[in-house]
């Protein structure tokens, strides 16, 4: 599999990761190669059964109970901006 | 006391060149060592207490930084401390330090940090393997009697092996991970890097157990894993997989593995050579497709808004976060981000995610067959000893081959532990140990056995 350098933009941008030009080529070839070879094995194996559950845990449910929780102020002092007890982002609407 | 004095001490004169550590919380070290020496003196010690420990920088420790050797977590400050970091307060550890690791535990080689390489107290010119490589450099240069690791793919089993010192990644499922930072969340497991296997019997004794913050934790009572120090292998059947001596494997290291192999044999264990695990040549792409997907997932919360860091000048919410995700994250971590972003996106999910996790059934009845048969498998930890600095930093695929033989055990989520197995050219060689789900006691006691019948494990780098 050949990822393009626009295939290469498309998956930054799912991913919300600025690329610089030269960022862009090199991902372009590493990735390339890299899925060249993940091919290469795939293609060597059917596998048509159910994926893994490691030791056969699915929905673990717990009960649903009240119980303290941290301090607004010890959660905010590691946010990069914060107004009125709240995190402050950029706004979403233009 | 006089302990923690001595690590302290050690670490001020050899961090400089090794570069173990990322933090070194010296005073309250020197404070915890004084509660540590009361507690014995009031008769309530336990084996661990007073013992000077250095903990990865992925694990949440309480006010004191939580790096992940990242910039977006350069000043992250944990409000909270992981279960494992908890249970070791409980037992009354001095933590002398957080250590260096790849950025976010995605590396081989602990040169994808973001605040400098950690360097093989063996060898300053090579990588002490990784991701957990200021763990394992610190405990084989004496900067701390015993340190915690997180193994993604041999994260704990590697760096144990380039540094001559012991690694176990326990099962899946018996070790919390609450707390810890997640990475690749079906495949990560914490465990104990130690310079011998009975200090790794005692930190496990201390970290296993379930923990309801661990919605992947599993539920059953812990052994005292000591009481499988009995040195008796005896009648004990062992397979060697022969998949795992790869073409590339040079011949003195194939050597060094085949006498620890040997030694398994005299001390009573029925080897036999001739096993085939012939999924192990798919678990390369199984991993690097399943990790870096879960990775993608994971790390979507680095986004500049709740903690972390944030680009200063943006225009707008989303270029914002696209900028913060540029210049926080490393050079590793975008390439993993973007291929496990790649696997789970429209029109190639089937293809590569879906197809990679039902392979990951296939690898897991493998070994599951092979332990009907077997008590455990023997290979090397490693296909090589630990290479230079910088010799596969812009080959992504030849820095993922380090892991060949480690990678298929978290696939399988059994356990696997690294004890060393002897030197080439005075570089370290581990032997790896693979074990059934939860069957931690016949690893610890094969690893023990040969142990007591070698003195590999007390081979000291000369540091100089």
């Amino acid at each position: 599999m050949k990822l393009s350098r626009e295939q290469v933009v498309h998956i930054a941008t799912l991913a919300r990761i600025k690329l610089t030009d030269e960022e862009i080529d090199k991902f372009s070839h590493q990735l390339s190669d890299l899925l060249a070879n993940f091919d290469a094995a795939l293609s060597k194996i059917d596998a048509n059964v159910d994926p893994l559950v490691l030791n056969d845990l699915a929905d673990v449910c717990r009960e649903d109970e009240a119980a303290p929780s941290y301090a607004r102020k010890e959660i905010l002092r590691n946010a990069p901006d914060k107004e009125d007890g709240c995190f402050k982002v950029k706004s979403v609407l233009e | 006391m006089e302990l923690t004095q001595a690590v302290l001490a050690q670490i001020a004169r050899t961090d400089g060149k090794i570069h173990s550590y990322v933090t070194v919380t010296k005073d309250a070290a020197l404070e915890q060592a004084r509660r540590a020496d009361d507690r014995i003196k009031e008769g309530k010690a336990v084996p661990l207490t007073g013992i000077p420990a250095a903990i990865k920088d992925n694990m949440c420790t309480s006010g004191i930084r939580t790096t992940c050797s990242s910039n977006m977590l350069a000043g992250f400050v944990p409000p909270y401390d992981a279960t494992v970091i908890n249970k070791l307060w409980d037992s009354g550890m001095v933590m002398v330090g957080k250590t260096n690791l790849d950025e976010f535990a995605m590396g081989s080689s602990t040169e994808n940090s973001a605040f400098g390489v950690t360097h093989n107290p063996w060898d300053y010119d090579r990588v002490p393997g990784g991701s957990s490589g200021g763990s394992a450099a610190a405990v084989a240069a004496d900067q701390a009697i015993y340190a915690l690791g997180s193994d993604t793919g041999g994260s704990i089993r590697l760096p144990a092996s380039f540094c001559g010192v012991v690694g176990l990644k326990p099962t899946y499922g018996s070790v919390s991970r609450f707390g810890l930072v997640a990475f690749g969340s079906s495949l990560d497991q914490i465990g104990p890097i130690t310079k011998d296997v009975t200090d790794a019997a005692l930190v496990l004794n201390v970290i296993a157990g379930y923990d309801r913050r661990d919605s992947t934790s599993v539920n059953r009572p812990v052994p005292d894993y000591t009481k499988a120090l009995n040195g008796n292998i005896k009648g004990m059947r062992i397979g060697v997989p022969k998949e795992y001596f790869v073409d590339a494997m040079p011949a003195d290291v194939r050597q060094t593995v085949e006498a620890a192999i040997s030694k398994l044999e005299e001390l009573g264990a029925s080897i036999d050579r001739d096993v085939s695990l012939s999924l192990t040549d798919f678990a390369l792409a199984t991993y690097y497709l399943i990790a870096p997907a879960e990775a993608s997932a994971n790390l979507a919360r680095y986004d500049g808004t709740k903690y972390g860091y944030r680009a200063p000048e943006a225009d707008s919410m989303w270029d914002a976060m696209e900028k913060t995700r540029e210049n926080g994250f490393g050079p590793e971590v975008k390439r993993r981000i973007m291929l496990g972003t790649y696997a789970l996106s429209a029109g190639y999910y089937d293809a590569y995610y879906k197809k990679a996790q039902s392979i990951r059934r296939l690898i897991w009845e493998e070994f599951k067959q092979a332990f009907s048969k077997y008590d455990a498998l023997v290979t090397p930890t490693s296909p090589t000893v630990p290479f230079k600095i910088g010799e596969k930093a812009d080959d992504p695929l030849q820095m993922y081959l380090s892991d060949v033989c480690t990678l298929p055990i978290n696939i399988a989520g059994i356990p696997g532990l690294s004890v060393p197995c002897g030197l080439v050219d005075g570089l370290p060689v581990g032997l790896q140990i693979l074990g059934k789900s939860f069957d931690e006691v016949t690893l610890l006691r094969i690893g023990h056995a040969y142990e007591q019948a070698t003195d590999w494990h007390k081979q000291k780098p000369a540091l100089k």
